[in-house]
Order: structure tokens, then sequence, then C-alpha cells
């Protein structure tokens, strides 16, 4: 057989989501790298740190040993454990709707020209405005409890998923679509068997910036809001001058993150990307 | 052949005679196509295809061919005029024809036999039973063995081979192909065409494809009809009487091969810029 021509892939949609595609495919590509050089990476990144706080150029900025000390240290008291649970409390809640209601609501858009009229030039504004500036108007109106960090959360996580679905159904390649009703696919089959599986990756990498915009929108809620659980954490140390427990409280939760958003991308290969398990 | 070659009429020609008994299996009366914003693409379109044969529709871009096979296919809906198709007018898609895609159109998270299963498994089918049906024409479009193979590893040739089994094994009558080579490298190609020619011996159906190449036209058609452009109109009907069944090798290098293939580039030349 001769080697295969460079002919276009129908994986790979048009433009649109270009963030969400650009920021996956960097992601896809730190995964590719050998164990080796991935840990090599972040010693080096380790390294300069304690360099850094060696040579004594700022008080506040506490050495990499130091903070990997106080986060054992917290993590051993339990108030690192406490501070989580009380922060993803109402990030779940939040992200649990924003992706069933998000997704959801964004392959109507894409399915239907009437609902797209209607509400893509709300979500086109949520995206582009800066979300953490609403976030007082929320205390405002929710109060400081449960409901206004859900609703910071849901603020800031939302539209990029719904955007991201809505452009995902959009961009599934016309013909998809024609040979299922060229082989007498009802509307239904056309979406379950063709437009979903085909939207799935663009669907997913929205629903990964919108996991990592969540983290954004409780941290932002804990800080502005009121303190609690990380949060306060953050701000408790800050005012007692305690930069080690500052630090690995925050290095904490954005490693908390950044785990969480890779394993949906293991999720999604494993549930519904057989095409890319055969590559291994 | 039935028409004077040297003669290229200008304008809409009536079909010419079928010349064997084989009743037409698709006609095509009086069909027109006006898109949104007025760009007529097919004017006043008369057509006749008889049943197990295989007619190229040829000519310029701008023509209309693919926008009357979309037509044929029921894919899109015709201004005027309507097409029956073993005696029935065309309302949309229909059992029994199938089409072939320019660009394949294989889901890229299916294998080979999932997608030359598709048309089944929409149609219903248990999963045994079209699994075993698409095998058999997986085999016979030359992919024993890649049934497990994803698309993307797949050359353009393989795929399309993919997307020409699962128009098989929905057992229609009538095989629409979009372009199915152009998106397939030259020596694929040749090898893909000789392979079709094996295959309308095997298989009794009746194939209309769409192309822009003259010799792939003369090639494969016992039918060839030349559209001409703006608005897209029949401008010639040939039958070329070239032997098939020995030696597809040969055919290439047949007088009347050659004579054909130079007479319809004589009446497209002035399309060309």
């Amino acid at each position: 057989m001769a080697p295969p021509p460079a002919s276009r892939t129908l994986t790979q949609g048009p433009a649109g989501g270009a963030a969400a595609s650009a920021a996956a495919g960097a992601w896809a590509r730190w995964s590719s790298l050998p164990a080796l050089w991935r840990a090599a990476s972040l010693a080096l990144f380790f390294a300069v740190w304690e360099i850094a706080a060696r040579s004594g150029f700022s008080y506040a900025l506490p050495s990499f040993t130091a903070t990997a000390a106080a986060f054992w240290e917290m993590l051993a008291d339990g108030s690192l454990g406490t501070a989580f649970a009380k922060t993803l409390y109402p990030l779940a809640i939040g992200l649990a709707f924003s992706l069933t209601v998000g997704i959801a609501g964004g392959v109507i858009m894409g399915l239907r020209r009437d609902v797209e009229f209607l509400s893509l030039p709300i979500f086109i504004v949520m995206q582009a405005a800066p979300m953490a500036a609403l976030i007082p108007l929320v205390t405002f109106v929710y109060g400081i409890g449960l409901t206004a960090k859900v609703m910071a959360v849901v603020l800031l996580a939302m539209p990029v998923i719904t955007i991201n679905s809505y452009k995902a159904v959009r961009n599934v390649p016309p013909s998809l679509t024609a040979m299922a009703r060229s082989f007498m696919g009802t509307r239904r089959q056309q979406i379950t068997h063709v437009i979903l599986p085909a939207a799935s990756p663009m669907i997913f990498a929205g629903a990964r910036l919108g996991v990592a915009e969540g983290f954004s929108g409780i941290v932002l809620a804990e800080l502005l809001i009121t303190p609690t659980g990380v949060g306060d954490l953050i701000t408790f140390h800050r005012s007692v001058a305690n930069f080690a427990h500052m630090y690995a409280t925050i290095a904490a939760i954005v490693a908390f993150a950044v785990i969480a958003v890779s394993l949906l991308q293991r999720l999604e290969t494993a549930l519904f990307r057989p095409e890319k398990r055969s590559q291994r | 052949m039935t028409l004077a070659l040297d003669k290229v009429p200008d304008g809409a020609n009536p079909p010419a005679a079928t010349p064997a008994a084989s009743p037409p299996i698709i006609t095509v009366e009086g069909v027109s196509k006006t898109y949104d914003g007025g760009v007529t693409a097919l004017s006043g379109i008369d057509l006749a295809f008889p049943a197990g044969k295989l007619a190229a529709l040829l000519g310029p871009s701008g023509c209309g061919k693919t926008t009357l096979l979309k037509i044929v296919a029921g894919l899109l809906a015709p201004s005027a005029g309507r097409v029956t198709v073993k005696g029935r007018p065309v309302t949309g898609p229909g059992p029994e024809r199938a089409f072939v895609f320019q660009d394949f159109a294989l889901l890229p998270w299916a294998t080979v036999l999932r997608n030359a299963a598709f048309g089944l498994e929409l149609a219903g089918m248990a999963r045994r039973q079209r699994e075993e049906k698409a095998r058999h024409y997986v085999a016979e479009v030359g992919l024993a063995g890649f049934e497990d193979k994803y698309p993307h590893e797949l050359s353009g040739g393989m795929r399309q081979r993919v997307g020409l089994a699962r128009a098989l094994a929905v057992d229609a009558d009538v095989l629409l192909m979009d372009e199915p080579f152009s998106a397939v490298d030259e020596q694929n190609r040749r090898k893909f065409q000789e392979d079709l020619i094996r295959l309308r011996e095997l298989e009794n159906k009746t194939f209309l494809f769409v192309t822009h190449s003259i010799e792939e036209a003369v090639y494969l058609a016992d039918r060839i009809v030349l559209l001409s452009p703006h608005p897209g109109r029949v401008s010639q009907v040939i039958d070329p009487d070239i032997p098939r069944s020995d030696d597809v090798e040969a055919i290439r290098r047949d007088p009347v091969y050659l004579d054909i293939v130079d007479a319809i580039w004589r009446g497209l030349r002035r399309y060309a810029e």
C-alpha cells in the first residue's frame, strides 16, 4: 500500500473555539512527553524557585522546601483538608449545574436556529465580559451564603461551556449529517449517531476550560465575598505573614485544578475516543 | 456512439434514445434548480439512465453536476421538474439509492467495519447480521484485514473504498457517487477505477457518478452526460462503445477511448480559462 496521503480528516473542525482547541493541543502535547521529561521540567521550575527564594530578594517569597514543609504540616493538622472540603462543595454544585445546563443548552443552540437567535447574544456578552466584576453584584442579590458562591462558579464556568458546545455542534462536517440523511437516518439518529459523537471532542474541550474557570470562580468568591475554605486559608496566612503556608495553599489549589482538568481529559479518551486509544 | 462527436451543439439537447432494451431506472424530467440568491445551477434537464449501467455526469465547474446528483439522491429538492427512480418520484433519500461522498463522510470514531455497516445500523439491523454483511463488502472492495482500523489510519483511496462498501452494503439498486476519486491520489485512483469495473460486473447495480475528469468518464462510463455551465444544461449525451470485460488495462489504449477523450476535450476546451 502507498503511504497515506495528507488528506483532510473529519475530526479537525474549522477554526471555531480556537482557544479551546489550542489549550487542548498544548495539554495533549505536554501529556505525550515522556514521564522523565515532565519530571525534569517540574524539577527545573522548583530549582529556580528555590534559588530565587534563597537569594533573599523578597522576604515574602518562601523557598520551595519551606513551602513543601508547610504543605505537609497543613495536610497533617487537617486544616488543608477541611478548607478543601468547604471550597469543593459549592464548586461541585456549580460545575454540575454548569456542565449539564451548559452542554445541553449549547447543543440545543447548535441544533435549532430559533434558540440560537434568542440566546447567542447573551452568551457572547457573558463570554467576553469580565465576569469577576459581577461578583459584588451577586453578593448584593444573593447575600454571602452558598447560593452566592455557586452563582460565582456558574457565572464563570457556564459561558465557555455553552459556547463551545454550540460551536461544536455547528462545526460537525455537513457531509456527515448528509450521509446520515442519505442512509435514511431519522433526525434523532442523526443527533445521537453522528452529531453528538462528532461534536464531543470540542464539547469536552469546553468542559475542561469551564472546570478551570469554575476554580477561578470559587476562589474569587472566597476571596471577595466571605473568606471560607481555601480563600480563608490564603487570607488568614497572608494576614499573619505566614508566607510559606499561603504559598502552599495556593499551590495546592492550583495543582488540584490541574489534576481535575487532566482527569477529565483521560475520562474523555477512555469513554468516547476509541480511535485515539488505538493510536497508542 | 449515438451522436456525431465533431459537432458540439449549443444549449440543451434531448437525451439520446436508449440503445438497448433495458428500461430507464432513473428519469430526470425538466429539472431546474435555482439557489436562494438567484443563482441558476440547472435549467431544464431531461435525462434517462438505463438499469445496470454506469453513467457519468461530466462537465466544467459550475455546470451543476453535483447539484443534479444530489437532486437524484433526494438530498436537494429541485425548483422545478421531477426525478423518478424505479418509477417512483423522488421526494427524499430512499432505500433504493445509496450515496458515496466526495470527502468520504466516514465516522472518525468508528472502525472500518462499523463505518461500512453504518447504513444498516441506521436501518435498525441487528449487530451480528449487519457486521457479517459489512465484512463481506469490506472484503469485496479489497479491504479484508482492515476491518478494525480507524479512518485516520487509512489512505484516501482506502477511505473511499470504505465509503463504497457502506453504499454497497445497504443493497440499493442505484449507487450515486459524487466525485468519488477526486480526493484520492493518482496511482490509487487508477487502481480503484479498475476495481470499480470489476465490481460492477459482480454487483448488478446502476451507477451514476460525477466527475470532472474526461479520462475517468470515458474509461468507466457506458453513458456520458456532458453538462455545460451557467446555467447547467445537457450539452451532449455520449454512449461510448468500448469493450471493458476482458482487459481493463487495454481500455486506455483502445482507439475508441482515445477518440472520445479527444472529442470531449475539443467540446470542453472553450470553458477552460
